[in-house]
């Protein structure tokens, strides 16, 4: 006979970080982060449209430690959401969903990750640097 | 909208557990951290510790828990049936895992094991859950063989080897819940999601060559929550006793719900 309301029991709090659990969360949160990042890339092309003075402000923020920081995030962010993306269209045909394979693809999407972003960002640096 | 947070009258950490000591001259002693909720007391869930000797204790975690409620606390309520992972009654989170107590060997938990009912459902009583909506989901999906044809008179309803192999990996499932447990998609939407056990038995019948329903079985998953919240964290997977793959069989519904549409 229930006396009092039943308790609900430790989730989130309790479970062991799985690997590829991580790494789904992760794909959530690169994804919000693309959505929050699209709005400063929509401000960087309108004020490339707007004219020198607004693109002189925006670049001068991006320019910035911080927009550097915000930038290498963003970059890291849709390299993430990218490789994994292709890692849920091979699940989806039904392939790679062993334990053992689920979490090998799984590492090779972080490598992936981290090389495209170190390329993409070696790639900027580079045309930064030309006149 | 998902709950990360515990509601506060389910904190287990508010309120100190008891602890119970080793007997005096045990060498090989396992701390055995066990949630508590008494339903008839007035206190909030609390965890307390029982210290064990290994010396004089089965291999398993249920066997600790069963030597804990012989010896050292008879108030520790826990389901147990057949002590070699076939009923499914011992399912609970063990070491952060989901699992049955009976199959995990102590030796493989490094330092304290801590215990914990099943997670994300109503605490009845200990590591007691209500697994009241596990059931009726797996109702939903009327596991049972569903025909239009009369069946031969002289014989059962054949299938071929190959047919049959189709369906004997899913049919070993359990119903443990130790995979629909484990799954964050269903901790925050188990009331439209049907979870990772109830659509692997419907997978189960869906492939099973000798069943008619197929088309209506189809149909009755083909929902933005009862199957789509499926999104691929393999928990459930990783958490299967059984070793069964669930995630894989949701992969595969979802298959065939698109191959019907060509």
């Amino acid at each position: 006979m229930a006396t009092r309301p039943r308790p609900l029991s430790p989730h989130l709090q309790v479970y062991r970080p799985m690997y590829t659990m991580v790494l789904s969360m992760t794909h959530r949160l690169t994804g919000l982060a693309l959505a929050l990042g699209l709005w400063l890339l929509a401000a960087w092309l309108w004020a490339l449209a707007e004219g020198p003075a607004a693109y002189g402000r925006i670049h001068g923020l991006l320019a910035s430690p911080l927009g550097l920081l915000l930038g290498g995030a963003f970059a890291l962010a849709y390299w993430y959401h990218f490789c994994n993306g292709l890692r849920h269209l091979q699940w989806d045909t039904g392939r790679g969903l062993e334990k053992a394979s689920a979490r090998r693809s799984g590492t090779i999407v972080v490598i992936a990750t981290l090389a495209l972003t170190a390329l993409t960002l070696a790639a900027l640096a580079h045309a930064g640097g030309r006149p | 909208m998902a709950e990360f947070k515990l509601p506060a009258d389910s904190r287990y950490q508010d309120v100190p557990g008891r602890t119970h000591a080793a007997p005096a001259g045990a060498t090989r002693v396992k701390t055995f951290r066990v949630y508590r909720f008494d339903p008839d007391g007035t206190d909030k869930p609390r965890i307390d510790n029982y210290a064990v000797d290994l010396d004089r204790c089965g291999p398993m975690v249920l066997d600790a828990l069963l030597k804990i409620k012989n010896e050292i606390d008879p108030t520790l309520t826990f389901r147990r049936s057949c002590r070699e992972g076939i009923c499914g009654s011992c399912a609970m989170n063990i070491d952060g895992l989901n699992t049955l107590a009976c199959t995990k060997a102590i030796d493989e938990v490094r330092g304290d094991v801590r215990i914990f009912p099943l997670p994300h459902l109503p605490v009845v009583k200990d590591l007691v859950p209500d697994l009241t909506n596990f059931y009726a989901q797996y109702a939903a999906i009327k596991p049972w063989l569903q025909t239009r044809t009369p069946a031969p008179p002289d014989r059962e309803r054949l299938q071929s080897k190959e047919d049959q192999e189709k369906v004997d990996r899913p049919s070993a499932c359990i119903l443990c819940a130790c995979c629909s447990t484990s799954c964050p998609s269903y901790w925050w939407n188990s009331d439209r999601y049907l979870g990772p056990a109830a659509i692997l038995a419907a997978y189960r019948w869906i492939v099973d060559s000798r069943d008619e329903a197929t088309g209506e079985r189809l149909d009755a998953l083909d929902d933005p929550f009862r199957l789509y919240r499926c999104h691929t964290i393999m928990n459930c997977t990783e958490a299967c006793p059984k070793d069964l793959n669930p995630a894989k069989a949701i992969a595969e519904v979802k298959k065939l719900l698109v191959e019907r549409q060509h």
